[in-house]
């Protein structure tokens, strides 16, 4: 006779409480995940949501023949130490695009030191208690204020923090990505066609196959020594330039196209091949009217989760020379350029406090470019999902 | 116990008013004891009924073999009564299903415990991926059935030998299960079933996976184990419910129309709908 | 001529020449078709025929002869090769039209065009593997041609620093030689590797093991997001939050233990590339624990078993392979990452166990020697490709291997399908 129940829940008492406690153990991890991911982006949105602000102060700005000549003396002396050099540097220029300026003196709110800057945020500052009487004294007449950020948006690069921005970057990023879409889009959706459509089942392919599941998982600095020693030293692409970066960068996203291309060649069913086949449709006639158009949403998921992996990409880029300096946006393929990450890279190298929170900026505005280029590729794979 | 036999001798009087989960005839031969009493069970997935007011007594150390067309509620039910059901989201459950006196479906229930006394066998053989000894020592071990190496080698061979598989494994027990063949495979899940000495074991069509001769052998083997063991069995081919079962119940839609003695059911049966069934003019 | 206007020209006719093909070739299929011939292909057929047989071969002169002129120098006219390609194009358009006979093939010889320019598309990813294998490959030799093989695998001092003077022909003037012992490198990229698997592994193993066996759908659908996210972080982000805000922490708890770490620790980069690998793990993983067949788990708690138990005992063997394949591939990325370590790992080359000091892989030695304002051919700079090669090495390996892995793993479970 078998035990009974009793018998039995009793015995099972312990192994229950074992039970129990790997399924706590394993929603610990997962809420330990996800408490990374909060920590990380809160961190991340405490850095960086103060880079969108920039103090501004109001003071007399006198248009004179020797503000063209000294352009601090544009400013009164006391003014003077609270007010961004770079910003006083750009007058002479102002007043040589409007002329009518010249022997005017006007309020105007302008520019603060970063200084001020981080003063006003409440931020360690090297500014001189004197100075920090002064930038109170004008808060309190509403002279000091901060103020939204344009400048952020609009300017390139700057070794004065208050006058840095992510325009040049973001446009090298634009850059970089049109030239390694328009390389590894057709190659990739090529290649993937002829390995799922054409390739008869030989070595070569099977060559082919494990060859682009290698090319995936090499590390990516590999492909900054192949754009270095290739297309730099080799070809002669000129350093620094979208034209190499989006080269190389091309060649670590194809692998990324090819296996998305193919899952979703794979996943449209023999049945409609076999049935264009049927009415008398060459191979390459069934591809381009039936295969492809059916899993162009696949296709097209794919590319936007490779192009957003490219453009978060850092590592093969400084080693090909795009961590430059560029202070002016240009939107030639050929001249030196930086992008976003590298951008990224090159502020947090720098030592001032105002630029820690530059960086903290520029990554929270790549993360919600990255996350809504992964969330339009979610949605579209939802949208599009067939079930066969 | 008494009650059981009590029973026995109520049902073993001729015209005697028969209670709902009862068989229309008696088989003479068989064991009365009560196993499992099913009540009133009814069983939902999500909005879809599968089970209708099943009512059933399964008497022990019998085989009992579940007919009907495919999609009739044969499996649900007998996932009902080791609650594998629990398993799929959407089901949901109502009646009473009692086994040595205690409810299966109540919240006390601890259904591993239930499970422990009723085991399962599946359509497709499903060894572990391990060795066939792994196979069956995994259990009995778990279960603190074997102390000692040498307990659990000893059980390992009778589960086998009461499978009727040692003859063909004994050389290679450190093999992984899953290199057999498909009978041995199927005959290595019944092992490892008996191995942890369950009171009730079902079978959900146990051979429709298997050529002819895997089926006889297991089919040999059912008629032995019933000496031991309860058995369950689902099965789409009538001359083996002939062959194997003591009792046979008809199902069709969700109900049961029909439970007697298999004697009885396939050369006499009560009802049109099984009698259409069995005739092969249905289904 | 200017470049610029020769391409246009080059252009321009090779377009009027395409139209010509097309227009005439259809024309004259038509033609035949209607005066009742049968023909093998439709009228459109035939014209696609002869534009791809004007195009194709004089595009291909024209880009192999600029290729020979740009990069090999060679000393071509650039108006000869116009109009020879010009030429060849005019020819081609003869021979399209001369095709357009009922009995020609005209698809299937557009076909076997296509199948090989996708062959050709096929090709670049090997070109591409064979480049970097080349490129890496022949700057190594040249370091091991100025450096010894031996001292670099086995050395233990990484002082670089002098290579430049020799490379300019001042070698004896600097105080040291260079040494290129490449030992603690591998050791810091040893460790740090080792820190980040020690919290990806467990983090990302259970979390898979939470998602596909525990989690009720709402928490699943929720959670793979969020992990996708972590996924999509870029590593240079990373690198700033392991740089500006966990490694003074590591600083910081050190300390009130009363130990003493350096701001460039090896704990924090550890950290936060294990925090980077969980997804990759968990998502790996969650895969192969869903592959493993449900009947599996039906046959362990049908014999009375918990579902922990199943667990541990059924599926996590059942999917050991694929998880360690995960494993090994995340070991592979963790070596090869760059970004984090350059921002939050030190520079300094330093031979020692202990995760709170400072200490430097090989990915950020490659970076250092890359971008530093040194001559291509000093030993520095080329040292960073024989740095590169054993990595390419070793992630090559482990790939290998965990693709077997992961191949074995399939075919258990293909097999057992009787
Ligand atoms: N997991 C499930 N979810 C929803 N409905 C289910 C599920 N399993 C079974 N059903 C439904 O319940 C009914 C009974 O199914 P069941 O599998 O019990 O039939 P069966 O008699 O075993 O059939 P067969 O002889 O084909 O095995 C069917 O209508 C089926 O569609
Ligand atoms: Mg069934």
């Amino acid at each position: 006779m078998s035990q009974s129940f009793d018998e039995i829940t009793a015995q099972l008492k312990r192994r229950h409480r074992k039970s129990a406690r790997l399924k706590w153990m394993s929603m610990g991890a997962l809420i330990l995940a996800a408490t990374f991911l909060v920590v990380f982006i809160g961190d991340m949105l405490v850095k960086g949501l103060p880079a969108f602000q920039q103090a501004q102060i109001q003071v007399e700005v006198s248009y004179t023949e020797q503000s063209m000549q000294i352009p601090p003396a544009a400013v009164s002396d006391e003014a003077r130490s609270l007010v961004s050099r770079g910003y006083l540097r750009l007058i002479p220029g102002r007043m040589r695009d409007n002329p009518e300026l010249m022997g005017t003196t006007r309020m105007e709110w302008v520019l603060a030191d970063s200084e001020v800057d981080q003063y006003l945020k409440g931020h360690y500052t090297r500014l001189s208690e004197s100075h920090k009487r002064a930038v109170d004294r004008l808060k309190e007449a509403g002279r000091a204020e901060l103020k939204f950020n344009t400048r952020f948006f609009t300017s390139g690069d700057s070794k004065m923090p208050e006058l840095a921005g992510i325009a040049s970057a973001a446009v090298g990023t634009v850059l970089t990505l049109i030239v390694t879409m328009a390389v590894c889009f057709p190659i990739g959706v090529m290649t993937a066609v002829y390995l799922e459509e054409f390739a008869p089942d030989n070595r070569l392919t099977q060559i082919i196959e494990i060859n682009i599941n290698n090319l995936a998982a090499v590390p990516s600095i590999l492909f900054g020594l192949l754009g270095l020693a290739i297309y730099i030293n080799f070809f002669g692409v000129p350093r620094s330039t979208p034209l190499v970066g989006g080269l190389t960068l091309a060649l670590m996203t194809l692998p990324v196209i090819i296996i998305a291309t193919r899952t979703a060649l794979r996943s449209v069913p023999d049945t409609i091949r076999q049935a264009a086949f049927g009415v008398g449709c060459s191979r390459w006639q069934v591809v381009r009217d039936h295969v492809l158009p059916l899993s162009l949403p696949g296709i097209m998921t794919g590319s936007i989760i490779g192009l957003a992996q490219a453009m978060g990409e850092t590592a093969p880029l400084i080693i090909i020379g795009m961590v430059a300096f560029i202070p002016d946006v240009s939107t030639s393929f050929s001249n030196a350029a930086t992008v976003m990450p590298a951008q990224i890279f090159t502020w947090a190298g720098e030592p001032e406090r105002a630029f820690t929170e530059k960086t903290a900026g520029g990554i929270l505005v790549l993360l919600a470019v990255l996350i809504s280029l992964n969330a339009c590729a979610v949605w579209m794979r939802k949208k599009f999902e067939r079930r066969w | 116990m008494n009650q059981q036999t009590a029973q026995i001798d109520a049902h073993s009087a001729p015209n005697h008013e028969r209670s709902p989960g009862q068989p229309v005839n008696h088989n003479e031969d068989a064991n009365h004891a009560l196993s499992i009493r099913v009540r009133d069970l009814n069983l939902w997935y999500g909005n879809n009924q599968a089970l209708k007011n099943i009512n059933i007594d399964i008497y022990q150390k019998n085989v009992t073999a579940l007919i009907g067309p495919s999609g009739c509620g044969k499996s649900t039910f007998l996932r009902c009564l080791n609650r594998m059901n629990d398993l799929i989201r959407s089901v949901r459950v109502q009646g009473l299903v009692e086994m040595d006196g205690r409810d299966v479906n109540d919240a006390k229930m601890d259904e591993v415990a239930l499970r422990r006394r009723v085991g399962m066998v599946f359509q497709k053989p499903n060894p572990f991926p391990k060795s066939i000894y792994e196979n069956i020592a995994y259990a009995p071990r778990m279960h603190d059935l074997v102390s000692r190496k040498a307990e659990q080698d000893e059980l390992v061979e009778q589960a086998l030998r009461d499978a009727g598989l040692w003859n063909e494994v004994k050389d290679k027990l450190q093999e992984p299960g899953t290199s057999l063949s498909g009978g041995q495979q199927q005959r290595l899940c019944i092992a490892r079933a008996i191995a942890v000495k369950p009171d009730v074991i079902l079978m959900d069509e146990p051979t429709s996976a298997l050529d002819p001769i895997s089926t006889a052998t297991i089919e040999d083997l059912m008629d032995k184990l019933k000496k031991q063991f309860t058995i369950i069995t689902v099965t789409h081919n009538m001359q083996q419910a002939a062959r194997v079962a003591d009792y046979t119940a008809f199902f069709h839609l969700g109900e049961m129309i029909e439970y007697n003695d298999t004697r009885m059911m396939f050369s006499n049966p009560h009802t049109k709908k099984a009698e259409d069934y069995i005739t092969g003019r249905y289904g | 001529m200017q470049t610029n206007q020769i391409f246009l020209l080059f252009c321009g006719v090779l377009l009027a020449l395409g139209l010509a093909a097309f227009f005439m070739a259809r024309a004259k299929a038509t033609r035949t078709r209607a005066s009742g011939t049968a023909m093998y292909a439709q009228p459109d057929q035939y014209a696609w025929f002869s534009v791809l047989i004007t195009a194709g071969p004089a595009v291909l002169v024209s880009a192999v002869g600029a290729f020979a002129m740009l990069l090999l120098g060679a000393e071509i006219p650039t108006l000869y090769l116009l109009a020879s390609s010009l030429a060849i194009a005019a020819i081609g358009l003869l021979l399209g039209l001369k095709q357009v006979r009922p009995d020609f093939h005209a698809r299937q010889a557009i076909e076997r065009v296509i199948q090989g320019i996708l062959a050709a598309a096929a090709m670049v990813s090997i070109i591409t593997t064979l480049g970097i294998l080349l490129s890496i490959v022949f700057e190594a030799v040249r370091f091991f041609q100025m450096q010894s093989f031996w001292e670099f695998i086995t050395g233990t001092i990484w002082n670089p620093g002098a290579s430049f003077l020799a490379a300019a022909g001042r070698g004896d003037e600097a105080g040291s030689a260079a040494q290129f012992g490449s030992v603690p490198l591998f050791v810091g990229t040893f460790i740090i590797t080792l820190i980040a698997m020690m919290v990806a592994i467990p983090v990302g193993l259970f979390s898979a093991i939470y998602m596909a066996e525990f989690a009720p759908d709402r928490i699943r659908t929720l959670a793979k997001p969020v992990l996708e996210v972590l996924a999509g972080i870029p590593t240079v982000v990373y690198g700033f939050f392991a740089a500006i805000t966990v490694a003074p922490i590591v600083v910081d708890i050190a300390g009130v233990l009363g130990l003493d770490a350096s701001y460039s620790n090896a704990l924090a980069p550890g950290l936060v590339m294990g925090i980077m690998i969980i997804p990759f793990i968990s998502s790996l993983s969650d895969d192969v624990i869903t592959a493993v067949p449900d009947s599996m788990r039906q046959g362990s708690l049908a014999l009375g078993m918990t579902k922990a138990e199943t667990i541990k005992s059924v599926v996590l063997p059942a999917s050991l392979p694929g998880i360690i394949s995960a494993s090994l591939l995340a070991v592979s990325r963790a070596l090869g990452e760059t970004m984090i370590v350059v921002m939050a790992a030190g520079m300094r080359p330093n031979l020692t166990a202990n995760p709170l000091e400072d200490m430097t892989t090989v990915t950020v030695r490659i970076v250092a020697a890359l971008t530093g304002d040194q001559e291509f051919e000093s030993a520095e700079t080329l040292s960073a490709f024989a740095l590169g090669l054993v990595l390419f090495v070793v992630t090559l390996a482990l790939n290998m291997v965990s693709v077997i892995m992961i191949r074995r793993f399939r075919e258990k479970y293909r097999s057992n399908n009787l």
